[in-house]
């Protein structure tokens, strides 16, 4: 018997066409179970209700910090991108010393530091009154610079991501490098990164329970304020979970249902590999 | 500015001395040409042979590292010349096609238009339905480059380039990627555009291309120039053992 005509049979890929056993997602039913289970025990007990009540009294405060200071790190992070990607060599430098900056210190301590000194001393500098920015937009100041520094490099992978040929011909077209990065470059890379953006998204909402260390009124810091008011440690901690993981939950569907909607729309070589590579037989 | 009047002579485009390096190697040593207006130049030789970098410094995408481009007098690099008023005039055809895949066949054809030529909407739709119906697929003007097929990619390629109103147009390999029951259908445009006149600087391996369109064909090795000649005299009587040897190698299959 001998193995070569084998190695000449057609390759064929299964692709499993109805769920079976072993593909149900049964973490992502234990958490939805958690999730109701929290939303009965919010309904029947009066404890957990009390927590609600106090707990939800941050959501705005989560919701408008993690909003505004994601918006701010989008325009820092492609700024700081196509900086970093720059022939100048003091813009490179800038952005360069920024980034690694941000990445070699802990987040919380950048927070402190950001919103207690650095924002402060740099309106002070510039002859702003410091109160010009409350607290609250200090962190968001912070938590954008620290983000910003993510997506930098979110942005730069993206922008990597297309192939020098459309360059290349939208500038034999007479296309100026402005046209090119917007019409042509920055489209395509967008899209592509889009998922990736999502995720950051997603963790910035959780990063923004950090800023409760500066006393911004957020779930976190309305669930500490609680606690110590109640003692109701387990129910209110539970509640503060709750509301974290039922947003964290919808948004990464979210971005999972668009993932999978480009990766069909594009139809590339890229995305079918991808999709039958995870399909191989064992 | 003197000097300009004396080189607005016949040569559309003149490329003196021309030499670049990448880092250590030298990928064209001495190149000069001069192309004509309405004259078809094809260039051939082994891959290597710095053929496509010759071209594409002839709109600086690739910026030389000596010596002079002129296109219609204006010396690229120059100051007070605008590159991209220069591209704008040089159409510039891919191996690999590269159409913008975020945006439909119309848009491809009509958003330099739009934004180097400064055309209106309408304008710009008419002229590039007018350059689809000229490569033959004005029918897929809002489909996306991945709908098409290689050879409809390169003919939208080859419109897109021609809605500028270019005074020259370059091809680099543009039959390279293509499947072969597709050539020929890219062949054809480009067959209808040499004839109608256009002054075209074509990189190829297709021989057959050269002797049915090209004025010259320019044989290269090694980043050099090693003969230049009509087609029949070029193919039938070469006169250096580098394009002999070259042409037993691709003639042979």
């Amino acid at each position: 018997m001998t193995v070569a005509p084998e190695t000449l049979e057609p390759i064929h890929v299964e692709i499993p066409k109805r769920f079976t056993v072993r593909d149900f997602p049964y973490w992502l039913a234990a958490i939805v179970l958690f999730i109701v289970g929290m939303m009965v025990l919010i309904a029947v007990g009066p404890e957990y209700r009390k927590s609600f009540d106090f707990v939800k009294l941050g959501i705005g405060f989560t919701l408008y910090t993690t909003a505004l200071a994601f918006v701010i790190s989008v325009i820092v992070g492609l700024f700081a991108a196509l900086a970093r990607m720059s022939r100048s060599v003091v813009a490179r430098n800038i952005a360069t010393f920024y980034i690694e900056f941000i990445r070699g210190v802990p987040m919380i301590v950048l927070l402190i530091t950001f919103a207690l000194v650095l924002v402060p001393d740099a309106l002070a500098f510039v002859g702003v009154d410091k109160r010009f920015f409350d607290i609250t937009h200090r962190g968001i100041i912070a938590l954008a610079a620290v983000y910003g520094a993510f997506l930098a490099e979110v942005f730069r992978a993206g922008i990597e991501s297309i192939p020098l040929g459309q360059t290349e011909a939208a500038r034999s077209l007479g296309m100026t490098q402005r046209h090119t990065l917007r019409h042509i470059v920055l489209p395509q890379a967008i899209r592509n990164i889009l998922p990736a953006l999502g995720n950051d998204f997603i963790a910035l909402l959780k990063d923004s329970a950090l800023l409760s260390i500066l006393a911004i009124r957020e779930m976190t810091q309305m669930a500490k304020l609680y606690t110590g008011r109640s003692f109701r440690f387990t129910e209110t901690y539970l509640v503060l979970v709750f509301f974290y993981l039922t947003g964290t939950l919808i948004l990464s569907l979210l971005v999972q249902w668009y993932g999978r909607r480009i990766g069909t729309v594009a139809g590339s070589a890229k995305t079918v590999a991808a999709a039958t590579g995870g399909a191989e037989p064992t | 500015m003197t000097g300009r009047a004396h080189s607005r002579s016949a040569a559309l485009i003149s490329i003196r001395g021309l030499h670049k390096y990448f880092g250590e190697i030298q990928a064209v040593k001495n190149v000069n040409l001069e192309v004509r207006r309405g004259e078809v130049v094809v260039i051939v030789g082994p891959s290597g042979s710095g053929k496509s970098t010759v071209l594409r410094c002839i709109n600086h995408l690739e910026e030389p590292t000596a010596g002079v481009v002129e296109i219609e007098g204006e010396m690229l690099g120059d100051d007070d010349v605008d590159i991209n008023e220069v591209r704008a005039e040089v159409g510039m055809v891919f191996q690999q096609f590269n159409l913008f895949p975020h945006l439909t066949v119309l848009e491809n054809v009509t958003i330099a238009q739009k934004l180097v030529r400064k055309r209106e909407k309408r304008e710009s739709i008419e002229i590039a339905m007018t350059q689809l119906r000229r490569v033959g697929i004005p029918e897929k003007a809002d489909s996306y480059p991945h709908q098409l097929s290689g050879g409809q990619q390169q003919r939208v390629a080859i419109a897109r380039s021609l809605a500028m109103n270019p005074k020259i147009m370059l091809f680099d390999e543009p039959t390279s990627a293509l499947d072969p029951e597709m050539i020929k259908e890219v062949l054809d445009v480009m067959l209808q555009l040499a004839r109608e006149g256009m002054t075209m600087v074509v990189v190829t391996h297709e021989m057959g291309f050269a002797r049915a369109a090209a004025n010259r064909v320019v044989f290269m090795d090694e980043g050099q120039v090693v003969e230049i000649a009509p087609p029949d005299q070029l193919f039938s009587h070469p006169q250096h053992e580098r394009t002999k040897l070259f042409l037993s190698q691709i003639l042979a299959h």
